[in-house]
């Protein structure tokens, strides 16, 4: 089972920023163990993230990502206590879904 | 010792390929999910990725701002960020040109999301990086050299 992700979700003058620290192998495919066989693609493809109900950001992650993906973005509105949720799907059928209140 | 050794690393062995087969079986569940756009991810040109995301010929724009280093000491961790100052921009993606995977990473941002996100990607070695960008229903882009000197695909 994949580890929590960091989720910092702050509200300045109206604008929220989020930034979201997910752990993550992101193995591209390419690399090869020490016996030589090729270590399987292991990588988020997707991702989004909804403040209360509503999306804010869905996004598409190719193998070409970092290890243990970094993500910021920023929206209009929110307000302080408001729910910040970030859901993430990898090509294996992983899920993790972890939620934060806005500061 | 080393007979312990190589059981090991036979052990080891098994294990690559009992995943590739775990990999290989789940492959129907990825196709199935359509929403992932594997036809721009795993294009190996430029232009086939541009065409996979349905930009055929985006314009150069100074709008479209990449906020990324020049020197990337480790290519597996490179910082990138991408501004758009664009109205009504609505999607970003970036791309790495001399990745084996070129599109990194794609954002859809619906209404009230700003133009303004930052990730971190790897690079194999020194490359140009575009951001393209769909802005009122035309595509932008704009592209930012960045030398790497230590690659972080496969090492």
């Amino acid at each position: 089972m994949a580890n929590p992700m960091r989720i910092r979700a702050a509200v300045k003058e109206g604008v929220t920023e989020v930034r979201v620290l997910m752990s993550h192998v992101m193995e591209t495919g390419q690399r090869k163990d020490s016996s030589g066989a090729l270590i399987p693609a292991h990588f988020i493809t997707e991702l989004n993230a909804k403040h209360n109900d509503k999306v804010v950001l869905n996004a598409e992650f190719g193998p070409s990502v970092s290890t243990n993906p970094y993500l910021a973005f920023k929206f209009n509105g929110g307000a302080k206590g408001d729910k910040l949720a970030v859901t993430w799907v990898d090509n294996k059928g992983d899920t993790r879904t972890d939620e934060v209140q806005i500061a | 010792m080393n007979h312990q050794r190589r059981d090991t690393l036979k052990a080891g062995g098994g294990l690559g390929v009992l995943g590739l087969l775990v990999a290989a079986g789940l492959v129907r569940p990825e196709m199935a999910e359509a929403a992932w756009n594997k036809t721009a991810f795993e294009a190996k040109t430029l232009d086939a990725a541009f065409a996979g995301i349905g930009a055929a010929k985006p314009a150069e724009s100074a709008d479209v701002v990449i906020t990324a280093p020049d020197i990337a000491e480790n290519g597996a961790v490179v910082p990138v960020g991408v501004v758009s100052n664009l109205p009504k921009t609505e999607y970003i993606a970036i791309m790495i040109e001399k990745n084996p995977n070129m599109l990194a990473a794609s954002f859809s941002l619906p209404e009230g999301t700003m133009a303004d996100v930052q990730t971190r990607v790897k690079m194999g070695q020194t490359s140009d990086v575009y951001a393209v960008v769909k802005a009122d229903g035309k595509f932008y882009m704009s592209k930012k050299e960045i030398k790497v000197t230590l690659g972080g695909c496969g090492g």
